[in-house]
This record gives structure tokens, C-alpha cells and sequence, in this order.
């Protein structure tokens, strides 16, 4: 359902994506590990064309789109195929938790307000947020502002959510709740990418890990044996701190 | 020196018919400055080719020559040139004098509120599927809308007080009433205190209703 071949990144003349190719499947969650710095967050951004690839084509579902030739149209069919989770929340400062979910439905699918607001305000209760709805951003914690921002991604009818350390900027009593909601949308079997530096999290809710460091993937595989029998020394090094 | 207290309050009633026409040129003025100044914001933003370099220009041109000399070339000398324009009455040519010359100032406010917005307002919009255009009209130029508000208003009663140099192209506002009765009377100093009063109080109205807005616009921010 998804596949990136041959994605590259350059920052002038820094390299940060040296040739990435990986496939994800329908209903799979797939976890990026690896060193800060290494681009497992430019990989993600990459995918929601946040950041314009040098080289590589990206298929998401029924769209495809090449670096070589990428117009603005397809890069919008793109975007809209997945909706993105950002470490800091990104939520819209000027709306409701509510105007924050339906503001995707409205505005890019058209839907009329009152069905795309009575959908919204399920997703925020699947969330645990059914008493916050009319929120401003400003009114909610960190965790619960995470929360908004994983209920506006589900609402964006996209195939995929990208999770970009989705935790790392919450105080320590907001992480369970962002993870617990994550858990609950992998049961679900809702296909997600997602970087992170929870390793414990990684362990439990993955099919799939790919194991980044300076720009390139240097292997991937079930979270089983990824934790247990990594084929590559840096792979057991990585993990051997970061799961110390 | 003998001020004449009857005088001046009896010419409030008389200034008072003309204020229609000095408030509809700072209202329509405005609300053309401000669509102009959104237009030539955005491109300037967005850094649209050719219409960044012509947008340039216009507010060079416009911030660097008196609201006078503009409102003199517009009425007295461009019809010199383009025909089609002699039959612009003055009132006319003063809104699209006042709404150009302000909106090159309002336009680089509204810019720098845009800027000011945080970036990851406008990658949350992309990353949910909307193009940039939706995301500046339903995301970003609302947030601007909040701080350039107070500057804006600043440039609305700066153009309330500006529509007086309208009475130098002959429009028949408060400020060329207050000239007519003074050198009819001669009384000078009860006639400009009248009509300074005027618009004194006419700006501060204006100034409660832009505490009202700012509370309106802040809503989203109260903790």
C-alpha cells in the first residue's frame, strides 16, 4: 500500500536521506528507530511531501508521486492520503479541539458542517476528550492537546497516520495517555508509521521495525527479532542503550 | 481674547450633517485599503512572481510620497493624461486616493503578522490535505488577524483624520464646513477647536470598538 524507492534528502550540500527504500503493508505498524539526527524525522515529513524530497517516488495508495516531477496537484492527493502527527501538537491555534478535527472534513472533503462536526465529536470521545470538545488549544495539557492532534490525523481519511515523536515533548505524566490512545489505533489495525524513542512502546505495538542511522536504513524486522536477535552489530548496540 | 462658547456649540449641529461624508470616505477607503493590502500581503508572502516586484514598487511608491501629492496627481493631473478621468467627482477620487496610500502601509503589517504566525500552523494544514491557499484563508490570515488588529486600527483613525485633505480637492466634508464658517465668521480658533472636537470623539469611539474586537479576536488565547 505504501512504497518509497530510492528517497533521497539533501540540505545544500548535506545529505540527510541516502537512498531509502521500504514498503508498508495494509493495516501494518511500522516503528523508525535510531540515533537523533540520523533523518528518521525527515523520512516521515518526507512522506506528507512537508519537506520536498531531492530524488524518490512515493506511492500512497492510488497516488504516486516522483521528486522529478512533482506538481502541486498530485503533492495534495499525496498529503491527503495520510495525515501526520507532529511532536508539537501543531494544533490550530485559532479553533476548537471540535474546529480542530472537523476542520479537515470541511475544508478538504467538503462535508457539510453538522455531519463533519457529529463525526469529529466521536473521534474526540474514541480519544477520551468527549468533555473538551470546545477547548481552545491553549486551555488543554500537553497530553490531551496530543490527543486533539491523533483525533484530527484519524479524521483526515488518509490511509496512513505518521507519528512524528509524538511523546517526546510531553511532560513524563502525559506520555501514557498519548501512547495508550496509539495502542488502541493499532488494535484497530490502523496502518501507521510512526518515529519514536519508546522503546518498550516499539516492542509492543509494532509488526515491523526499521532501524535508521545516517540516512540510511540499515535493517528492518519483526519486533521480535529485531529485540532479540538483531542481525546488525549497530542495530544491537543501538538497542543495547537505548533499552538499558 | 474672547472665546465664543455659544459659537462653537451651535456649529456642532452644522458640522455634525457633513460627518456622513468624512466617515463614508474613511469606511470605504478602508475597506478598499484593506483588500488591497490583504492581496499585496499575500503575494508578498507567497513571493508570486512579477506581482512581488510590482508590489514592491507600489508600496515604495506609495509609503515614500505624501497622501497630497498623491491625492493632487490623482484628481488635478492624472485626467491631464487619461481623459476618461476628467469626469471623477472628488469624493471618489479621495477613497481611491486614501485606500491606495494606506494600503501600502497596511499591506507590510499584515505581511509582518503573517510571518509572525508559527510555521507549524501552515504544515499542519498541508498535512491534513488542504492547499496553501485554504490554509492562509482558514487557518493562517485569522491568526495574523488578531495581532495586526491593533495596528490596523491605528491606520483607520490615522485615515478618519487623513479624509480632511479631501477639502483641497473640494469635497463638501466637516473640515471644509469648519473652514467655510470660520472665514464667514472670521471666528477661526471656535471653529477649528469645533471640528478637532469632532473628530476627537469620533476616534474614540472607534477606539472602544476596537477594545470590543480585540476581546473578540483573543477568545481562542484565554487561558
Amino acid at each position: 500500500m505504501i512504497k518509497v524507492t530510492n528517497l533521497s534528502k539533501k540540505f545544500g550540500d548535506l545529505a540527510v536521506l541516502k537512498g531509502i527504500d521500504f514498503e508498508v503493508k495494509q493495516g501494518e505498524i511500522v516503528v523508525i528507530i535510531g540515533p537523533s539526527g540520523t533523518g528518521k524525522s525527515t523520512l516521515l515529513r518526507c512522506l506528507n511531501y512537508l519537506e520536498t524530497p531531492t530524488t524518490g517516488i512515493i506511492n500512497i495508495g492510488p497516488v504516486k508521486v516522483d521528486a522529478a516531477n512533482a506538481s502541486s496537484k498530485s503533492v495534495t492527493q499525496l498529503r491527503q492520503q495520510s495525515s501526520f502527527v507532529f511532536q508539537n501538537y501543531a494544533l490550530f491555534a485559532n479553533k476548537t479541539a471540535l474546529e480542530n478535527v472537523a476542520e479537515g472534513l470541511i475544508t478538504v472533503w467538503k462535508e457539510p458542517k453538522q455531519q463533519a462536526l457529529a463525526t469529529s465529536k466521536k473521534i474526540l470521545e474514541q480519544v477520551g476528550l468527549g468533555d473538551k470538545i470546545n477547548h481552545y488549544p491553549v486551555q488543554l495539557s500537553g497530553g490531551q492537546q496530543q490527543r486533539v492532534g491523533i483525533a484530527r490525523a484519524m479524521a483526515a481519511k488518509g490511509e496512513v497516520i505518521l507519528f512524528d515523536e509524538p511523546t517526546s515533548a510531553l511532560d513524563p505524566e502525559w506520555v501514557d495517555e498519548v501512547l495508550a490512545v496509539m495502542k488502541q489505533l493499532a488494535q484497530g489495525r490502523q496502518t501507521m508509521i510512526v518515529v519514536t524513542h519508546e522503546m518498550q512502546f516499539a516492542r509492543e505495538i509494532a509488526d515491523k521495525i526499521i532501524f535508521m542511522e545516517q540516512g540510511h536504513i540499515v535493517e528492518q524486522g519483526s519486533a521480535e527479532q529485531m529485540f532479540t536477535a538483531p542481525k546488525s552489530e549497530r542495530t544491537r548496540a543501538f538497542l543495547a542503550r537505548a533499552t538499558k | 481674547m474672547n472665546f465664543d462658547f455659544i459659537y462653537t456649540l451651535e456649529l456642532f449641529p452644522i458640522l455634525l450633517k457633513y460627518l456622513g461624508v468624512t466617515m463614508q470616505m474613511a469606511l470605504l477607503g478602508f475597506v478598499f485599503a484593506l483588500i488591497i493590502a490583504l492581496c499585496v500581503a499575500v503575494i508578498r508572502v507567497f513571493s508570486v512572481p512579477v506581482l512581488n516586484q510590482v508590489s514592491i514598487v507600489f508600496i515604495s511608491f506609495f509609503r515614500g510620497t505624501p497622501l497630497l501629492v498623491q491625492l493632487f496627481l490623482l484628481y488635478y493631473g492624472l485626467p491631464q493624461l487619461m481623459p476618461w478621468l476628467v469626469g471623477m467627482d472628488a469624493f471618489t477620487a479621495a477613497v481611491i486616493g486614501l485606500s491606495l496610500h494606506f494600503s501600502a502601509y497596511m499591506a507590510e503589517s499584515i505581511r509582518a503578522a503573517i510571518l509572525g504566525v508559527d510555521r507549524s500552523q501552515m504544515e499542519a494544514s498541508l498535512s491534513i490535505g488542504m492547499t496553501k491557499l485554504q490554509a492562509m484563508r482558514r487557518i493562517i490570515l485569522p491568526q495574523a488577524a488578531r495581532v495586526a488588529s491593533p495596528s490596523l486600527m491605528n491606520y483607520f483613525i490615522d485615515m478618519i483624520k487623513s479624509t480632511s485633505l479631501a477639502f483641497t480637492l473640494g469635497v463638501a466634508e466637516i473640515m471644509s464646513k469648519a473652514q467655510m464658517e470660520a472665514s464667514s465668521s472670521f471666528k477661526f480658533f471656535e471653529s477649528f477647536v469645533a471640528v478637532a472636537i469632532v473628530y476627537w470623539l469620533v476616534v474614540v469611539i472607534f477606539t472602544q470598538l476596537q477594545h470590543r474586537l480585540e476581546i473578540h479576536l483573543n477568545r481562542a488565547y484565554i487561558k
